[in-house]
């Protein structure tokens, strides 16, 4: 392993997606990505990759999709904002079997919110977002060394299936700094023989469409995609267990949450309290199975999340109600502390917390 | 101790966030695992600025320093701010050249320092972050003079010598105070 290296979330992330093969960046800066941005602006001209500041989100996630039509490896990112100007075109790439990666360093909203860190776009990045039948592959880093691993992740998973991936980080996922191992991930390469660059190989044309005009085509298409989203949520799932062996009650937490969490769970431990946590890595595919498989064991779940309560129903359906859920969150940019959640903790403890 | 936490807090301008990247990557250069996260917004222009720096011999959870085991002050609202939220048997090190401070706890241990007077009496305008961390070094013991200096001279290019030879100046005064 390479020397460990101090670097910023957003810079850890954008380094990762050069090494990963990516040339191709198109943006439009927002706070707290902007670093990604600037990033790629510095570095691209160098290696002979493209980094384009568009006139706007929509336009930057249009030439993603012109880019992704062409086989390469695209990508766009964003804040909160920023993500809901693209997700139009989100749903076109879904709709497009085109792979590409979409970042969003999460501020909080609504409208045009605020700009300290934030995780409640949950809800847009996991169910949709954009119009239509489609999932994005969602994942969750809670560290700059996964801010960097990710990127290769997210544009793997992408090709292998031919679905868009997003990479739903925060505020302070993108602005902290920690060591990082520069090491590059795998970089997998996938056939893509759909891409439009030329009839030179083949005969017949290659056609990047999401427009059918006949209800049953497009239903075919539908079919043939949640087919495939079927076999991401049987092989894709990724999620982090810490102290659960035991655990009476499960936090579940991703992100900056799921780190604050830890600071209560250490100190909820020292007091007597078997608390464990699972942070889902990837939040489409859910941990469903896994929290199914800990609601047999534990007697609640706490979901602890930046936003008024969004993941927590998915908790919920997961664990299919065999156990009470419980939810605490802090919201429009504020931070809980370890204590707060401590203060939760014990009041499930004390039967005086109310279920979600 | 396992977990040393420190928020540096002062004005847009003063070299907060410098101050602690230097100490981050003191941490990391020395073995430790780190966490540096900055405020970051419109306060950072004019306004109150600041950074948490976590140092730790395990796996760090929250990089969010709220309630710090050294608080390093560069003005007078971050003091306030902050000053009763310090952890016991914490120390607090701030700007005696900006701030009065009269009424002290006695579980802390603080410590005023004349940083921006002192870089301005030996021309060292811009580094009172600087002086205030190298008096944070010697009071604390979080870091040796060497491993700051050896730190510093790697992150500071080598085209700009004199910079590095001006921080190393006011990290050393402060610390001699």
């Amino acid at each position: 392993m390479s020397e460990k290296v101090l670097m910023k979330g957003n810079e850890a992330l954008a380094e990762a997606a050069i090494m990963a093969g990516c040339r191709h960046y198109f943006g439009y800066p927002i706070t707290p990505q902007t670093e990604v941005a600037a990033y790629m602006a510095k570095k691209m001209p160098k290696i002979g990759g493209t980094f384009l500041q568009a006139e706007s989100e929509v336009a930057a996630i249009n030439m993603v999709i012109g880019a992704a039509s062409s086989g390469v490896r695209a990508m766009t990112s964003s804040s909160s904002p920023g993500i809901s100007l693209k997700s139009e075109g989100i749903s076109y790439l879904a709709g497009c079997e085109l792979p590409a990666l979409i970042v969003n360093v999460q501020r909080g909203g609504p409208g045009l919110g605020g700009i300290q860190p934030s995780q409640s776009d949950y809800f847009q990045a996991t169910k949709g977002g954009g119009h239509g039948d489609y999932h994005l592959i969602v994942l969750a880093p809670a560290s700059v060394q996964e801010m960097f691993d990710m990127a290769f992740k997210g544009f793997n998973l992408a090709d292998k299936y031919r679905v868009p991936a997003m990479i739903l980080a925060d505020g302070t996922m993108g602005q902290m700094m920690e060591p990082v191992s520069l090491d590059a991930n795998a970089v997998e390469t996938y056939d893509k023989s759909w891409a439009t660059v030329g009839t030179g190989k083949h005969e017949g044309r290659n056609i990047i469409n999401s427009l059918s005009l006949s209800p049953k085509q497009l239903e075919d298409w539908n079919i043939d995609r949640y087919a495939r989203y079927k076999i991401i949520e049987e092989n894709e799932v990724m999620y982090e267990e810490y102290m659960t062996e035991d655990a009476e009650i499960v936090i579940v937490a991703f992100g900056i949450a799921a780190r604050v969490s830890k600071n209560a769970i250490k100190e909820a431990r020292r007091r007597g309290i078997k608390v464990g946590m699972l942070r889902p890595i990837t939040l489409w595919p859910f941990p469903k199975k896994a929290l199914n498989g800990l609601a047999d064991k534990a007697k609640a779940f706490l979901s602890v999340e930046l936003n008024m309560g969004q993941m927590a129903d998915d908790v919920k359906l997961a664990t299919n109600c065999k156990k009470p859920v419980y939810f605490y969150g802090r919201t429009g940019g504020v931070i809980m502390t370890p204590e707060e959640i401590l203060g939760e903790i014990e009041k499930i403890e004390k039967g005086e917390a109310e279920q979600w | 101790m396992a977990t040393t936490k420190i928020l540096i807090a002062g004005f847009g301008g003063q070299g907060i966030l410098f101050a602690g990247k230097a100490l981050a990557y003191s941490g990391l250069k020395i073995g430790k695992e780190v966490a540096w996260l900055p405020s970051y917004g419109p306060e950072m222009r004019g306004g109150t600025a600041n950074c948490s720096v976590t140092f730790s011999d395990e796996e760090i959870g929250s990089p969010i320093v709220d309630t710090p085991d050294v608080l390093i002050a560069m003005n007078l609202p971050s003091l306030e701010k902050y000053y009763d939220f310090t952890e016991k048997n914490g120390f607090v090190i701030f700007d005696s050249s900006l701030i009065t401070k009269q009424d002290t706890r006695d579980d802390v241990t603080t410590v005023g320092i004349p940083a921006t007077k002192m870089a301005s009496d030996n021309s060292l305008n811009g580094l009172a972050n600087m002086i205030i961390l190298g008096k944070t070094l010697k009071i604390t013991g979080i870091l040796t003079l060497e491993q700051i200096k050896s730190s510093l001279s790697q992150m500071i290019p080598a085209k700009k010598a004199e910079l590095l030879e001006k921080n190393i100046k006011a990290i050393e005064l402060g610390y001699n105070y």
